[in-house]
């Protein structure tokens, strides 16, 4: 018998039987991995097998490839989120991005200790949106399609980088870009500077940057249609937000 | 595996134990009971089953289940038509019936949003909602949708639609359920009650 536990975040539940669920968590040792809880579709479990909630979990199987089932304890609800807007659009883009994308069974522990404090950041009330920019950045780099925002793909200097590539994702400097500026994405100050509470038009900038290189690159690549739909009801939300002037993504309705 | 039954009996215990809450042996056990009791059961129960077929549908109106064009829901007088209660399904709207606490109207969705099971805002009744409010008489929509994520995703983005209409949107409360101790209760529900709490 194959067995390892460990703590995790629930992506995603899926009715099987008429009282189990198939239940995808990401843990730090183990990625993002499936397995059958027996009565999880129970009223007991349901609220424990909530996306984004913290669980402890148990995995076994007689051998590697079968799906396997966990035991599952829980650790920490985000219910908290259900009936905060923002936070709530926050939680599922994020669940749903990891469940399409991330590889199974293979560890991403940085990106899994991330979203854990972007998770709690969002459950306590503080501002989050740029956090969520910066999250989606490490994921894009997580999965290989990492951006360099570190020098002019043009010009090779390290200053003034104003723009990103849209095709190749590389910085380009204000005096590289030249007559082709309009045709560049911009690159706000905030991801270099991995600044959590940027000013609402750089804000903005990053949501487009990133969702851009999500639909150009993840998307294809993932292949599932209605992949960037849930992240873009989070883009929706927080343009919004950012638009009407409130700056906390933590605790609006 | 045969029981040594005929073959409709066969089938009909094959049947039943595709219904919820059996299997193949509670299935053959409901059936034989049946049988035992054909003038007090299974008589009653094939008409009733062949009544239902026959004129079972899905209101026009709001999506529940009855035996006509509209349902009895629909059609009465007695109902306050300027509150609207959303629903999920047409088990909630029974749910709610049962507890013969609301007396205005109700809209069922069909299934809540879920990008998982591939359910975007096309597979539900939303025109359909949209068009009854926009005829003016309602004042007060309810969402009455699990608290759950998808759930309360469906909720806001309902919320979002139908807020621009001019109405009043309101959602249920969450928190303790009756007879309920916070010692068994999971730390979302208290944290939803906590929220939720009001003056006494």
């Amino acid at each position: 018998m194959i067995q390892w536990e460990g703590e995790g975040i629930v992506l995603s539940v899926r009715p099987h039987g008429e009282s189990s669920a198939i239940v995808q968590v990401f843990t730090e040792a183990q990625g993002r991995h499936a397995g059958v809880v027996r009565g999880g579709a129970s009223r007991k479990m349901t609220p424990v097998l909530q996306p984004g909630a913290q669980v402890a979990v148990e995995w076994q199987a007689r051998l590697e490839d079968h799906i396997g089932s966990f035991r599952v304890e829980p650790v920490r609800s985000r219910a908290g989120l259900l009936s905060d807007r923002a936070g709530l659009a926050g939680l599922t883009a994020i669940c749903g991005l990891l469940r399409e994308c991330l590889p199974e069974r293979e560890a991403h522990g940085a990106l899994y200790r991330r979203t854990g404090v972007l998770l709690d950041a969002m459950v306590a009330g503080h501002r989050w949106d740029a956090a969520y920019v910066l999250w989606e950045l490490d994921l894009l780099g997580e999965l290989g399609f990492g951006l360099d925002l570190s020098r002019c793909a043009v010009t090779g200097q390290t200053q003034e980088l104003a723009y990103v590539s849209p095709k190749s994702g590389r910085a380009v400097s204000r005096g590289g870009a030249g007559e082709w500026a309009d045709r560049l994405l911009p690159n706000p100050a905030f991801l270099g500077l991995r600044d959590l509470e940027p000013p609402p038009d750089q804000l903005r900038d990053g949501l487009s940057l990133t969702g851009h290189f999500i639909r150009q690159w993840l998307v294809p690549a993932f292949g599932r249609a209605g992949l960037a739909d849930e992240r873009d009801r989070l883009a929706a939300v927080l343009t919004r937000q950012v638009g009407s002037g409130a700056s906390s993504t933590g605790a609006s309705g | 595996m045969s029981d040594g039954a005929g073959k409709e009996i066969e089938q009909l215990i094959a049947l039943m134990a595709k219904l919820p809450g059996l299997g193949p042996r509670s299935a053959r056990r409901a059936v034989l009971t049946m049988i035992k009791k054909r003038r007090l059961l299974l008589d009653p129960l094939a008409q009733a089953m062949t009544e239902v077929a026959a004129t079972a549908r899905e209101c026009v109106e709001c999506g529940n289940i009855g035996t006509s064009d509209l349902c009895d829901i629909c059609t009465s007088p007695k109902r306050d038509q300027t509150i609207l209660c959303i629903v999920e399904d047409v088990s909630d709207l029974w749910a709610m019936e049962r507890a013969q606490v609301f007396s205005g109207r109700y809209h069922v969705l069909g299934g809540v949003l879920s990008a998982l099971d591939g359910i975007g805002p096309d597979e539900l009744k939303l025109p359909k909602l949209e068009t009854r409010v926009a005829q003016g008489q309602i004042k007060e929509a309810i969402l009455a949708l699990g608290a759950t994520v998808d759930g309360q995703t469906t909720a806001h983005y309902l919320a979002d639609r139908l807020e621009p209409l001019g109405i009043t949107v309101t959602t249920l409360a969450q928190g303790v359920p009756v007879g309920g101790e916070l010692d068994y209760l999971d730390d979302g529900t208290i944290s939803a009650a906590l929220r939720a709490r009001k003056s006494l």
